[in-house]
This record gives structure tokens, sequence and C-alpha cells, in this order.
């Protein structure tokens, strides 16, 4: 299994952690990573929010890049995943937007969310198999966000308002996947430093949701989302202390890798419950 | 009651968001599905049925000043459950491009300059360099002091690289802002 790894620029600073444990979780699945040679920004929602075009182009770039290496593109950012899916989208169904790209592109290249080649390439019987210690029944809150799940039309991932995807991970892994309302809720996205008032009000009403179903910790595949969950909880009125990990940070902990080889250490609000429960 | 001031941009908006998102607007009926699950409505004096039905009446240039525009968070509820498959998030992507290219000013926070501090650094280095546009968006808004505590936790922890970004294919970047409106905005 070989992919064109498209890292994200929030791998290099905000999400070190996602990128380490993405690497680590990879390599003992079998899933071999290769960067498409300088990979440039996806244009995120700056660039959508500013010009159609540059939000496609930006987009389109790094899926040239890819299409040139032959192989499928995998992604673990939901933000990059959802504006890649967006870009093939966008030049499939508009000739004006493909006609203006900077190189031209169909749109064929297929862009998979790494939740997708784990369950569909890898599969839950393999993963299973290669674990090492399990979450040993630690409380999971699976939230999703906006940006794996819409616009379901475009991203055709998992059903749109009660996925199932990353429970099915959690409940693999020995962890009670909880049934809460918040998985597709919004936390305010990139308007983390533009309108931190309107993320601290959404992201708090997430992490209450979390909390009244029990979670022991919120579970993420977004470095905003992570970043919103957690940086986020010490400008909120109540004080949560609600840890906020990757997906691939508890995957590698039951695939036996340390807290320090999976960026723990990184996370704001410290992990110490969910650490100690895995054995 | 919805008044609407007719004409203040011309024949009103309904016209220029097509053109710039395609989206045909005149298939909302007003089933409010996008109000209900919009994340910001509660904190927003307008909601996108509203900015629909405005639209629809041929609502001008005042709608620009609208508080939704800035406050969503281009989160997609709202086009995920309409009925009527209108894409309401790329409407509010196209009244945010014509409130720029109209100068109308954000009612609240400055999300404008975030986005052309974030855009600056990819232009300029491929990938987005957070420090770089942190320093950007707090010199032009004036608030220097906004986060500023989180900073020394977050270079420790490795949560902010201190160096731009190296690697990226610049040119290809540099001449993607150079064909589109992004090396204007």
């Amino acid at each position: 299994m070989k992919y064109a790894y498209y890292p994200g620029c929030s791998a290099e600073s905000t999400a070190r952690d996602m990128n380490l444990s993405t690497l680590a979780v990879a390599k003992s699945l079998g899933i071999e990573l290769q960067e498409p040679p300088g990979w440039t920004c996806c244009g995120a929602t700056a660039a959508h929010q500013t010009d159609r075009q540059l939000a496609v182009s930006l987009a389109a770039a790094n899926l040239v890049k890819v299409r040139d290496m032959k192989l499928d593109m995998l992604v673990n950012c939901a933000a990059c995943y959802n504006r890649m899916k967006a870009a093939n989208h966008e030049v499939t169904n508009h000739a004006e937007l493909r006609a203006a790209l900077d190189q031209d592109y169909d749109g064929s290249v297929k862009v998979r969310h790494l939740i997708e080649v784990l369950l569909e390439d890898v599969g839950l019987p393999a993963i299973k198999q290669s674990f090492k210690r399990s979450l040993n029944g630690l409380k999971v809150a699976c939230y999703y966000g906006c940006l794996l799940v819409r616009p379901p039309g475009v991203m055709k991932f998992d059903d749109a308002e009660n996925p199932q995807s990353l429970d099915r991970l959690v409940t693999a892994m020995g962890g009670q996947s909880l049934d809460w309302p918040g998985k597709v809720e919004c936390c305010g996205g990139g308007l983390s430093l533009s309108r931190t008032d309107v993320v601290v009000n959404l992201s708090e009403s997430i992490l209450d949701m979390a909390e009244q179903a029990g979670a022991d910790c919120v579970v993420v595949s977004c470095p905003m989302c992570q970043i919103n969950l957690d940086l986020r909880q010490a400008d909120m009125a109540k004080k949560y202390q609600m840890p906020v990990v990757y997906l691939t940070q508890l995957l590698g902990l039951c695939l036996g890798y340390s807290a320090g080889e999976l960026g723990f250490e990184k996370l704001m609000v410290p992990a110490t419950n969910v650490l100690g429960k895995v054995q | 009651m919805i008044t609407i001031k007719k004409n203040k941009s011309g024949p009103g908006l309904k016209r220029a968001i097509k053109e710039l998102c395609g989206v045909d607007l005149s298939v909302c009926f007003q089933c409010k599905k996008c109000s209900s699950g919009c994340a910001v409505a509660k904190l927003t004096k307008t909601r996108p049925s509203e900015v629909m039905r405005r639209l629809h009446l041929g609502a001008g240039a005042e709608l620009l000043e609208s508080d939704l525009i800035w406050t969503c968070a281009s989160c997609g509820t709202c086009s995920a459950r309409c009925p009527m498959g209108i894409d309401v998030a790329a409407v509010m992507d196209a009244l945010r491009q014509l409130a720029i290219a109209k100068g109308v000013p954000a009612p609240a926070g400055n999300v404008p300059l975030f986005n052309r501090a974030f855009l600056k650094t990819v232009e300029k280095f491929g990938r987005t360099y957070e420090l770089g546009m942190v320093a950007a968006y707090k010199l032009g808004t004036g608030k220097l002091m906004a986060d500023t505590e989180k900073f020394p936790t977050m270079l420790k922890k490795g949560k902010l690289a201190l160096l731009p970004p190296r690697g990226a294919d610049t040119k290809t970047v540099k001449r993607i802002f150079a064909k589109t409106k992004g090396g204007k905005a």
C-alpha cells in the first residue's frame, strides 16, 4: 500500500503531533507514504472566502504533483482533505475553472482520508491484529466536525449527520465510543484569531456535550478542531480540562508507541487520564 | 418585516452572486432549515434564510453590511441540509467577496485582514507561516496583546514554527496568485 502523503501546513507547526503519530501508525500498518515534491498550501478557508479560482488553483497545484506520481493522495488533515476534494469537484463540473488553472488537470486523482484508507484498504481485522494494547473502556467522544463530511455530495465520506467511521476505530481499539449529539457540530474553524469570541462559544458547546455524555476525551482528525477545542479551553468560563487527542495518537498507543513518540506532550490539556487507562 | 432598499448597487446583488458562484437562489421557499442548523445564528442579528429572502427581493449593497457574512465559519451545514440543494455557504463566500470588492468593513472582528495575512504568507513561502501571519494580523488590528500569554507555551511545545516553511514550490504558487484575484485581495 503506497500513497502520496499530503501533510498540510499544520503538520509543520500546530499539528506536529498529528504528523508524528500519522507517520508512526502508517509504519506499523504497512502503509508506505511519499510526500509530493514541493507540496504547497491547499488554500484553506482563507482562499475560498477570497476567490473561487484561487482556491481551486492552489489545491489543484498539489493534485497535479500527485497525478504525476501515479498514486492516490492520502490526507489526514480534514481541512486539506476537504479542499482537495472540492477542487476535484470544481474542475470536473466547471470547464471555466479548469481552463483557468495554472496547469491543466482533469480532477481524476483519488483523494483519500487516512480514516478511509484504514477502514477500506488496511481493514479492521488487520488493524486489530497489530494492536499491542487496548483503550480499556476509555470513554471517547468521536468528533468529526464539518470538513470531513460536508458538503456530503462532494465529500462522500460516511453519513454526513451521524458518521460512524471514527467510532468503529475507537471500538476496535477497545474504547467505548459515546452516543452524543456533537459529532458534526462546528468548532468555529478558521475564525480562531479573527473571531475568537465565536470559536470560544462554539467550542464550549461541543465540550459541554462531550462532558455531559461522560467523555474521558474527545478524539479528532482535524488540526483546526484540535487547536480550537484544546487551546481555547483556557478562554472558557468553565474549566473543562477535557483532553482533545488525534485519532492517530490513540491508534499509536494501541500499536505500542510511547506517548513521547506520538507527541502527547504537545497537547495543551494533558491527556494523563488517557495514558493511565491504556494497557 | 423586511424592508428592502432597492437599487443601491444597480440591479441588486442576486445577479452578481449568480456570476460569482453559479448559485440559483430563486428555488428557495423559506423553509429555514439553513437558519435552524446554522452554527453561528445564535450569535448574529441576521440569519441565512433572511439573507436568502433579501436577495430574492432584490436587496442591494446594504446586505454586505450584514453581521452574518463575517461570523459565518463556513461549516456548510446550511448547504448540506437545504432541501432545494442551494449551496448557501457558496453564497456567503460570494457575499464576502463582494463586500471586500466594495470596501464594506466587517461589523465585528477582522476576518478580511486575517485572510489577507494568511494568504500573504502562502504567496511568499508556498505554505502557511503562522508566526508571520499572526504578526501581520496583530499589526493590522492594533491588538498586539491578544493571545500573547499562549505563545511561550506553544513555542515550547513546538506548536509554532520559529522559521518560515522551506521546500515548497513557491514558483507555482506565486504564478497562481498573480493570475487570480488572490494577488489583489
